[in-house]
């Protein structure tokens, strides 16, 4: 290991690292990457990857449309593995009382420049045959896309690499803070600039990071080209996604590249081991089934589970770590952190470099909850 | 011994015995199942349910699996390509 000093020292190499990484490096500072497993592993490679402008808050949206409109920018860029796909996202309405929810969504978006389109129940089906008949209809985000984490985030760190950037993979980090990392092996890395970029288990690395794992399931099918064509979330993903203690499923897939369609999602906490729960994979797989019936006679192909870093605001943590004046925090994106890893980096870096950020930063601050542990 | 059956492959017509599993209606018609996503032709290999590798599509269902289904007279087997 070396003990070169650094400007920045990036805990953390799935997406959101990567991207600070890039970040960094472009704006000339010398930095080192640190992951215990490898580029793009942890949440970045088991999440579904979707680059989507989300409503739950103004906030939530602000970062979410910026950090769109930079992977829109830096799609030409893209190599063909991350396999970006703008198929666009459709809200499912399956009754008239989530279409007014449909109608409220396309006032939202409209008000702030993005286009969308409403679709009736007959529209829905010609655009999606395989879903069911009888749904009400449903909301078109054209702009959303999907890709494939782990490929983006390799993108990501090698275009650091090139400028300059150094990997330190495959150790644990023991302890950082105070202008340095110390790996389990005794080996120290020193910089400036600490960023606490790991996921779900931020909290663990800077104790009194309020991070919970929030944990998740999918699956994969085999090919079926053609049998869906657009991202397809139900409304009532509002209800299940947005309680905070019960275990929840809703109706999320994707189509990718191969054909293969992406079945998600599950929400739970307090499960904090890595075994899929047939139980909850069960009801996904239901609740896809409802909206899908051919799914029912497709081949999985795998399953697997993930966990989301969840805050709980539900909005990450960008900034400075108050107790700490090297530490800065990237981390808590809980489902958004592929969409919001760009504009993660860009504010991040802008505060650290003096630079006037595009968006407003202070909902992402991390002082709005270290308030109540500044005194400990 | 019953008589034999003909299912069709790809659209022409393969005659096999009764209890034939559409893998041996493919080893009859000396077809490759399907292609692999590096482009290669693939077919039946463990014969026991377990590779994939004699994923078919059979009366219009795709990624059957071959060696697991038997062939009935009429039916429509189609490959990758």
């Amino acid at each position: 290991m070396s003990h070169a000093t650094y400007d920045v020292v990036v805990v953390g190499a799935g997406i959101v690292g990567a991207a600070c990484a890039d970040e960094f490096s472009r704006r000339g500072m010398r930095v080192a990457v640190v992951d215990c497993e490898m580029v793009g592993s942890g949440a970045t490679a088991t999440g579904m990857g979707h680059i989507v402008a989300m409503d739950d808050s103004n906030a939530q949206f602000a970062l979410t449309r910026y950090s769109q409109q930079l992977w829109q920018t830096l799609r030409p860029e893209l190599p063909e593995d991350v396999e970006y796909d703008q198929c666009g996202t459709i809200w499912v309405a399956a009754d008239e009382e989530e279409m007014i929810e449909v109608l409220r969504k396309r006032d939202y978006y409209g008000q702030r420049e993005v286009p969308t389109e409403v679709l009736d129940s007959r529209t829905l089906l010609r655009l999606e045959p395989n879903l069911r008949p009888g749904l009400a209809g449903g909301l078109l985000v054209m702009e959303d896309a999907v890709l494939y984490p782990p490929c983006a985030a390799h993108f990501l760190m090698e275009r650091a690499q090139k400028r300059g950037a150094t990997f330190h993979l495959g150790q644990p980090v023991a302890d950082a803070g105070q202008g340095r990392v110390r790996m389990r092996d005794g080996s120290e890395i020193s910089a400036g600039i600490i960023v606490n970029a790991a996921g779900a288990g931020a909290g663990h690395l800077t104790p009194g990071v309020e991070i919970k794992k929030r944990k998740g399931h999918l699956v994969i099918t085999d090919r079926y080209a053609g049998f869906l064509r657009h991202q397809l979330v139900e409304l009532g993903y509002l209800k299940s996604a947005h309680s905070i203690s019960s275990d929840s499923v809703a109706f999320n897939v994707q189509p990718r590249r191969t054909g293969q369609i992406l079945i998600g999602s599950s929400r739970q906490y307090g499960a904090d081991h890595h075994e899929v729960d047939s139980g909850i994979l069960a009801r996904m797989l239901q609740r896809a089934c409802e909206y899908l019936p051919g799914l029912a006679q497709m081949s999985a192909i795998r399953t697997w589970t993930g966990f989301r870093a969840a805050t709980p605001d539900k909005l990450p943590f960008i900034g400075p770590w108050p107790v700490d004046k090297s530490l800065f925090l990237a981390t808590g994106h809980e489902g958004l952190g592929i969409t919001t890893s760009l504009a993660t980096a860009r504010i991040l870096v802008d505060q650290i470099t003096g630079t006037k950020p595009e968006i407003p930063i202070e909902p992402y601050l991390p002082s709005r909850v270290a308030k109540e542990h500044a005194h400990v | 011994m019953s008589s034999p059956l003909t299912v069709t492959v790809n659209g022409a017509p393969i005659v096999v015995p009764s209890g034939a599993t559409v893998a041996v209606a493919m080893v009859i018609a000396g077809k490759a199942c399907r292609v692999s996503v590096g482009g290669e032709p693939r077919g039946p290999l463990c014969g026991m349910g377990i590779c994939f590798e004699c994923r078919v599509a059979i009366n219009g269902q795709p990624h059957r699996p071959g060696c697991q289904i038997l062939c009935e007279q009429g039916m429509d087997v189609r490959t990758d390509e």
